[in-house]
């Protein structure tokens, strides 16, 4: 092993990680409250209204970018999961543990702002037969069994190791919610905003998403980060 | 070296559930159950029966099926057993396997020949009683392919019941969907070739990729 692929594990200590988590956690709690004032401002102020659907559209700068958040740190989670497991390092479990919560809050929060979205537009809250709800709502109970299962084994090391292989099973999740409404034609509408193609939206309404979007993001790394310190400190 | 092991565990656990018939007799006993509570709870009107049927019987199928998930690792964990075979030349997936195939034949078959009868009860079309025991038989299978990972991840923990189906019902949501479906499909006049073809898919990648996490829980839990 050369020197160069060692550094790849500096970080891996938890004692020498905990500065760097502070550090970073610290810049995004800054940045966290400036893109969410930018893009609720966006949002609310700067977005023309919906020719079809009024005002009740705005929730969408909340609902896509938390569902965005649900799925991709599910993702995060099964990769630290997978990492933690080959490598046997530590941190990684701790970032399983330090995700999963804000995980389940953004899975919860993409749902509920679904619903109200749902209200005034499909004329229901919820609705059985529609594939990304269920696979949605699936999400949230995965989160919750992870947590679970972390927290009835007293043994620590075990509890992580059983967290992290319940985080990588559940991963198959993940991509029958991203296409679902590609596979499944049911009644929630395609994907807003595409990789391969234009945005479908106004200039504005993009970029209230995106911002939103960045501040999911920061807001979630803070979180996370301070999570692993707190479980550095319980556990050095 | 793989078959006479596989042979060897089925024939072992087949034995030990015939010693033990009371355990198999449980579970289908409450599969039975579970099935008659729903006329008197929603009510005696046949149609309304007619339309439920396929529901309640997946329902009660996947129940019935992770209720007795718990036996699947329990005893042989308690003797000694379990960590024998651990230690023992064939590969672990393998004895995953052999053994989630002895626990489907015990717990999984005999809901699948039952299910017609309740089926019966409940004033189900004549038509329909073949895709309901076939989406049965591509179905169960799969929920205890599925079910072995929660039972080894769950392994000798206190009240590791409850947590197990937390675990593995979120997971099981497919099949139910599925199979239900198919039946569904049919009383509706189309075909159910969609729904039965994405089960033995369902049921194709589980067989194949499951006892590879259910072999790693294993290994967590006994270490």
């Amino acid at each position: 092993m050369t020197t160069e692929s060692i550094k790849w594990f500096w970080y891996a200590s938890p004692q020498t990680f905990f500065p760097l988590a502070g550090r970073i956690a610290r810049v995004c709690a800054v940045l966290a409250p400036i893109f969410t004032v930018a893009g609720l401002y966006v949002g609310f102020f700067v977005a023309p209204t919906d020719a079809q659907q009024g005002e009740a559209y705005r929730i969408i700068f909340i609902h896509v970018p938390a569902a965005w958040m649900s799925m991709l740190i599910y993702l995060v989670m099964a990769f630290w999961a997978a990492v933690g497991l080959a490598m046997n390092t530590r941190v990684s479990f701790m970032m399983i543990r330090a995700l999963a919560p804000t995980g389940a809050l953004f899975t919860f929060i993409a749902l509920w702002t679904g619903a109200f979205w749902g209200r005034p537009t499909w004329g229901t809250y919820w609705v059985w037969g529609d594939t990304r709800l269920m696979t949605e709502l699936i999400l949230l109970f995965l989160y919750f069994g992870v947590m679970a299962l972390q927290a009835s084994i007293d043994d620590r090391r075990r509890a992580d190791r059983a967290g992290a292989v319940l985080a990588i099973v559940g991963v198959v999740n993940i991509p029958i919610i991203y296409y679902s409404v590609k596979w499944w034609n049911t009644l929630h509408q395609g994907a807003s905003v595409s990789f391969t193609k234009a945005p479908s939206m106004a200039v504005t309404m993009f970029t209230g998403m995106i911002l939103m979007a960045l501040a999911f993001w920061m807001y979630s790394i803070a979180v996370a980060m301070v999570r692993v310190r707190c479980e550095i400190m319980e556990n050095p | 070296m793989i078959f006479p092991a596989v042979k060897t565990i089925v024939r072992r656990d087949l034995l030990l559930a015939l010693r033990r018939r009371s355990d198999v007799a449980t579970a289908l006993l409450f599969f039975v159950i579970v099935a008659s509570l729903f006329p008197l709870g929603v009510g005696a009107e046949p149609n309304l029966l007619r339309a439920i049927a396929p529901g309640v019987i997946w329902v009660a199928a996947l129940l019935s099926s992770m209720l007795s998930l718990g036996r699947l690792f329990a005893a042989d964990h308690a003797d000694g057993t379990l960590e024998q075979m651990l230690l023992g030349a064939a590969p672990l997936g393998v004895v995953v396997s052999a053994k989630t195939l002895a626990h489907w034949l015990v717990s999984g078959l005999p809901l699948v020949l039952i299910a017609p009868l309740i089926a019966l009860q409940y004033d189900v079309e004549a038509g329909l009683y073949g895709v309901l025991a076939l989406s049965l038989l591509l179905g169960t299978p799969v929920l205890s392919i599925i079910g072995a990972i929660g039972a080894a991840l769950t392994l000798g923990l206190r009240g590791g019941g409850v947590l197990l189906s937390l675990l593995v019902l979120p997971l099981y949501v497919p099949v139910l969907i599925l199979g239900a479906g198919s039946v569904e499909m049919v009383a509706a006049g189309l075909s159910a070739e969609g729904q039965l073809l994405l089960l033995g898919a369902m049921l194709i990648v589980a067989a194949a990729f499951a006892p590879w996490a259910t072999a790693a829980a294993l290994r967590i839990s006994l270490e």
